[in-house]
């Protein structure tokens, strides 16, 4: 198995109703969508494949009942898949034992949850402490790490509150201090700043942006609103009534939509944030102009400069080859046009 | 009201008919008159029964074959050794130790070490400051007075007899708390469990203590240790309940978050699922605690001596206004203990910094408290032992006042009690001896099939069956007739008194606090004022019956129209309704299918409240079920009790069922 893959679902499938094993086997694990309906199955995830590189974050995106939260429970295996393969760093969750899940969620995974899922009893310092109690962590040992965390995410001196007396956003820095006080491999995020005023929500991506840039965990993200996913991943799956519609980074997302469904996701983004030079240039011209700019470089930045001037502006990759050029015309489609292929 | 139409549109016919069609035959049939001896067995269940027996009335001898069982429980001896009676009594010798200790504690002292009991400062002190600590000055002030009272008026003992009482629940409580919480944990934890409890929780909820109290003495014995285990068994369910709605209605992240943590099972229970369910679950011990005060009274019939068993005799000598001192008593206790549960279930955690004393105030004030009082003790005899020449007795008064007040009302009470007698109980009670039993079958089967459930119809209609099969077939009716009476009265005085209460938010805080207040008073209480004002007769026990069961129907009837959404009412107030047109086409509608989840408690707390009534001789089964325990009949003391809950089931069901359906019509639910 690939050093590069933390996570790999195969052919995961999540359904509710009569003896789901069975209906999916007698239909060679692929049921159509009359299949499931006209025998009243419920399709939570269908048939996804997906793997997670180490360090990068993985943002799951789709609309409420699009089955995203579920297949993220299926790589953690809080819920059990009906069918398909979940590998763990190489090894088969789905066939590990409880003793074995245990030791992969004390030491490997951490979650932050929508609604925060604080345990009302317990002080701040208790909550965030309370992955070390489980595994048995003595107890100064324990606290003191929990600081540390609390700290980190910027709740200094309300160790001992309790959670009904701090807001919501504080509610869930507690929440991010308490998944990452056993330092885990993954960070599993199930639309974490939802349940946040839209100011808070801001505060916290960035927030998160920042514990990421230290903490270099790999990172699965769910989220249903598309500006949350584009800000922050590195690539984004949309999923669509349980399906994986499409895989990719966000600049493909909008530049080449798979399907309609996706199309109509990207359709309000304000593109000049989000492309680059490289995927709006002219691949045919390769002159090299006077003006250069580099391929990486958001349109936002460089639009006005070129449609100020009258000639071409070069597209240079790092090497100064050039690759491409830019007229004003690319601009304008880059900017008005629903996509490339139009 | 057009929910209502709807659901039985064109169904009208097809659920009286064949009621109403059999009522009728009985009077065309040729030679049949009420007094005939030989009635029709499709009116009234034959008695011949099949197993050839001859001393039990019903056709199917369910009371002897309980008797049989219960004979071979007390007979046959497993693996030779033991027979199950030498269990139960084996276990109730274990209560019987720490009822020794408890009693030792509060009342007895232990005599072997010159130790006296707990002197009352201790006991007022304490009370005050978990007041203090639990709510505040007012709670506090609530549990000083009502051992103040105790100790007061204990010229006849009250304090010593609070003393024995509080030992026994002391020892009932915990245990009962105990069982139903590793009930609840197992039927959550193991669903075929789940499905095995809760119809027994069911069925042990709608039966009435007596007939649990003849199966107590059979096996147990007499005295306070059976009053114990009467009490727990009676007790337990409602703690089982809550906590499996406890720990069912954890949100399902904070349970991820439990098994994310890498919680083992049993980290999970006691780290994350109990402590998260904690306010249901300490509301199941307010609820535990409040049973077994209800139960002083009744296990007192057992020979637990205490408050209860004092009240009994007062009242059983009409001695009232002692009976009313005692009941006063027994009252503060409930309301005490009740606020006090209440406040330990709601109490949520203090965040407090600083020194030791700071950071736990009331552990120090604790500790001084006991040190000042001790030294007091140690000092003054007065602290030790209250003088019993400073206590004082209202009862003597009392009882000239409740004199002086019955016997100016004696004649108006006796016009308006003649006058309930002859025109709507008697009446009323004719009607329901002469409904056929194969017709009520019928009607209750039609109702359920027509709510749409076959199951449903079938097992109210195995309900009713076995009542009428069990032979107290007359008994039940007249049984039905007095709790269908209250009902009828509960939702005459309810529903205005609950649409009242509803019109403004003064109001209803005023009538939900009177509403809590009553709700805590233990049942017999309620038989004072009315054996009081009507004597002994059917209208005394209804009279006790209403103002005990009132209770739900207002409640739930100031909740249904409360909740009503705001977004509705502002609709309809900017389409232009006035007050009326908005309660009677709004809000009344709306909170319809409450109302009849609030008739549904009544008609339980009614059922509930008959069976203690027939301490004041009523004919119906409560009166053989004290029959029953009297000869320690336990067969039939069980199955006339089985009858009671299959009534109650009945109704219950069919109630909740007709509720849900129209809530899910107005879709207040899914």
């Amino acid at each position: 198995m690939d050093d590069q893959i933390k996570i790999s679902c195969s052919n995961i499938w999540k359904l509710y109703g009569e003896n789901p094993e069975k209906f999916l086997k007698e239909n060679n694990n692929n049921p159509s969508t009359e299949q499931l309906k006209s025998n009243k199955y419920i399709p939570a995830v269908r048939d996804a494949s997906i793997d997670v590189k180490t360090g990068e974050i993985l943002v799951i995106m789709g609309l409420s009942g699009s089955g995203k939260s579920t297949l993220l429970r299926c790589m953690s295996k809080l819920i059990q898949p009906t069918d398909g393969q979940v590998f763990f760093e190489g090894k088969d969750l789905l066939k590990a034992s409880d003793k074995e899940l245990i030791e992969i969620r004390r030491h490997k995974m951490g979650m932050v949850f929508q609604h925060f899922a604080l345990l009302p009893h317990r002080t701040v310092l208790q909550n965030v402490a309370f992955p070390l109690e489980v595994q048995g962590i003595e107890p100064i040992k324990r606290e003191d790490r929990a600081k540390e965390v609390i700290k980190l995410v910027g709740l200094e001196g309300r160790e001992k509150y309790y959670p009904r007396e701090l807001s919501g956003g504080q509610q869930q820095r507690v929440g991010l201090a308490r998944s990452l006080a056993v330092e885990p491999d993954v960070w599993f995020l199930d639309e974490p700043f939802s349940a946040l005023d839209p100011l808070i929500r801001k505060e916290m991506q960035n927030e998160f942006l920042r514990l990421q840039n230290m903490l270099k965990k790999t990172i699965v993200f769910i989220t249903h609103d598309f500006d949350e996913a584009i800000r922050l991943a590195d690539r984004i799956a949309i999923m669509y009534e349980g399906l994986i519609v499409q895989v990719g980074t966000p600049e493909e997302l909008i530049t080449k939509p798979a399907t309609d469904y996706v199309a109509e996701f990207t359709k309000d983004i304000p593109r000049s944030k989000l492309l680059n030079a490289e995927s709006v240039m002219n691949n045919e011209d390769k002159k090299l102009y006077d003006n250069t700019v580099n391929y990486k470089e958001k349109i936002e930045k460089i639009a006005s400069k070129v449609l100020k001037s009258e000639g071409s502006y070069s597209v240079i990759d790092e090497n100064k080859k050039v690759i491409g050029s830019l007229s004003k015309k690319e601009i304008i489609k880059a900017l008005f046009a629903e996509n490339k292929n139009e | 009201m057009n929910k209502i139409k709807t659901i039985f549109k064109g169904k009208f016919l097809f659920i009286f008919g064949p009621f109403f069609l059999l009522w009728l035959l009985r009077y065309i049939v040729p030679n049949y008159t009420i007094s005939s001896k030989t009635p029709h067995w499709a009116y009234i269940p034959p008695k011949s029964c099949l197993g050839g027996c001859g001393s039990i009335d019903g056709f199917i001898p369910f009371v002897d074959w309980t008797n049989a069982l219960i004979q071979f429980l007390r007979k046959y001896e497993i693996f030779g050794l033991f027979t199950f009676r030498d269990f139960t009594r084996g276990i109730a010798n274990y209560v019987d130790k720490f009822l020794d200790f408890t009693e030792a504690v509060l009342h007895k002292g232990f005599p072997s070490y010159e130790i006296g009991p707990l002197p009352w400062i201790f006991i007022i002190t304490l009370t005050v400051i978990l007041g203090f600590y639990l709510r505040g000055w007012r709670l506090a002030l609530l549990g000083g007075t009502c051992f103040a009272y105790l100790i007061l008026f204990s010229k006849r003992g009250i304090w010593e007899l609070s003393m024995k009482s509080l030992a026994a629940i002391s020892v009932s409580a915990p245990l009962a708390a105990l069982i139903g919480l590793c009930l609840g944990i197992l039927a959550v934890k193991r669903k075929k469990f789940a499905n095995f409890l809760w119809p027994m929780l069911n069925i042990l909820q709608s039966l009435p203590h007596f007939s649990y109290l003849i199966l107590v003495v059979i096996f147990v014995g007499i005295g306070t240790k059976a009053g114990v285990i009467a009490t727990v068994i009676f007790a337990f369910p409602p703690m089982a309940r809550l906590t499996i709605l406890g720990l069912q209605n954890i949100s399902q992240e904070i349970k991820e978050a439990g098994v994310m943590a890498g919680c083992t099972k049993w980290q999970m229970l006691f780290k994350v699922e109990i402590p998260a369910a904690r306010s249901p679950i300490m509301l199941g011990i307010n609820q535990v605690i409040m049973q077994c005060l209800a139960m002083i009274v009744i296990a007192a019939f057992i020979g637990q001596p205490g408050l209860g068993h004092d009240l009994l005799i007062r009242l059983q000598g009409l001695r009232l206004g002692e009976a009313f001192e005692i009941g006063v008593a027994v009252v503060l206790i409930a309301i005490t203990l009740d606020r006090y549960s209440q406040a330990l279930a709601l109490k949520e955690p203090e965040r407090r910094e600083g020194n030791f004393v700071k950071r736990n105030p009331y552990l120090c004030a604790t500790f001084f408290a006991i040190i000042i009082c001790s030294i007091l003790v140690f000092l003054f005899p007065f602290f030790n032992e209250y003088p019993k020449e400073l206590t004082v007795s209202a009862s003597v008064y009392l009882d000239n006042a409740i004199k002086s007040f019955t016997r100016s009302l004696f004649v108006p009470l006796g016009i308006f009690r003649d006058w309930m007698l002859i025109y709507f109980l008697m009446p009323l009670k004719a009607v329901f001896q002469s409904m056929p039993w194969t017709g009520v079958i019928l009607f209750v089967g039609a109702i359920g099939w027509k709510l749409g459930k076959m199951r449903l119809a079938l097992t109210v209609m195995l309900f009713v069956f076995f009542i009428a099969s069990s032979g107290y077939w007359v008994r039940a009716m007249i049984t039905l007739y007095m709790v269908f009476a209250s009902l009828v009265i509960c939702a005459l005085i309810g529903i205005p008194l609950g649409i009242w209460a509803s019109k403004k938010e003064s109001r209803t805080k005023l009538v939900l606090n009177i509403c809590d207040i009553l709700q805590t008073f233990p049942s017999f209480i309620y038989l004072l004022p009315a054996i009081m004002l009507f004597q002994i007769s059917d209208v005394s026990a209804i009279f006790a019956i209403v103002i005990y069961s009132s209770i739900p129907m207002i409640r739930y009837t100031v909740f249904g129209l409360r909740n009503v959404p705001q977004q509705i009412i502002e609709a309809s107030i900017t389409s232009g309704c006035t007050e009326r047109q908005l309660l009677w086409k709004v809000k009344m509608p709306l909170a319809f299918p409450e109302i009849i989840l609030g008739a549904n408690q009544t008609l339980m707390f009614a059922l509930f409240m008959v069976m203690i009534a027939g301490f004041i001789g009523t004919v119906d089964l409560s009166q053989e079920i004290f029959r029953a325990l009297s000869f320690s009949d336990g067969g039939k003391g069980l199955i006339i009790g089985l009858c009671v809950a299959f009534i109650g089931l009945t109704a219950d069901r069919l109630l909740v069922e007709w509720s849900n359906q129209m809530k899910k019509k107005l879709g207040f639910i899914n």
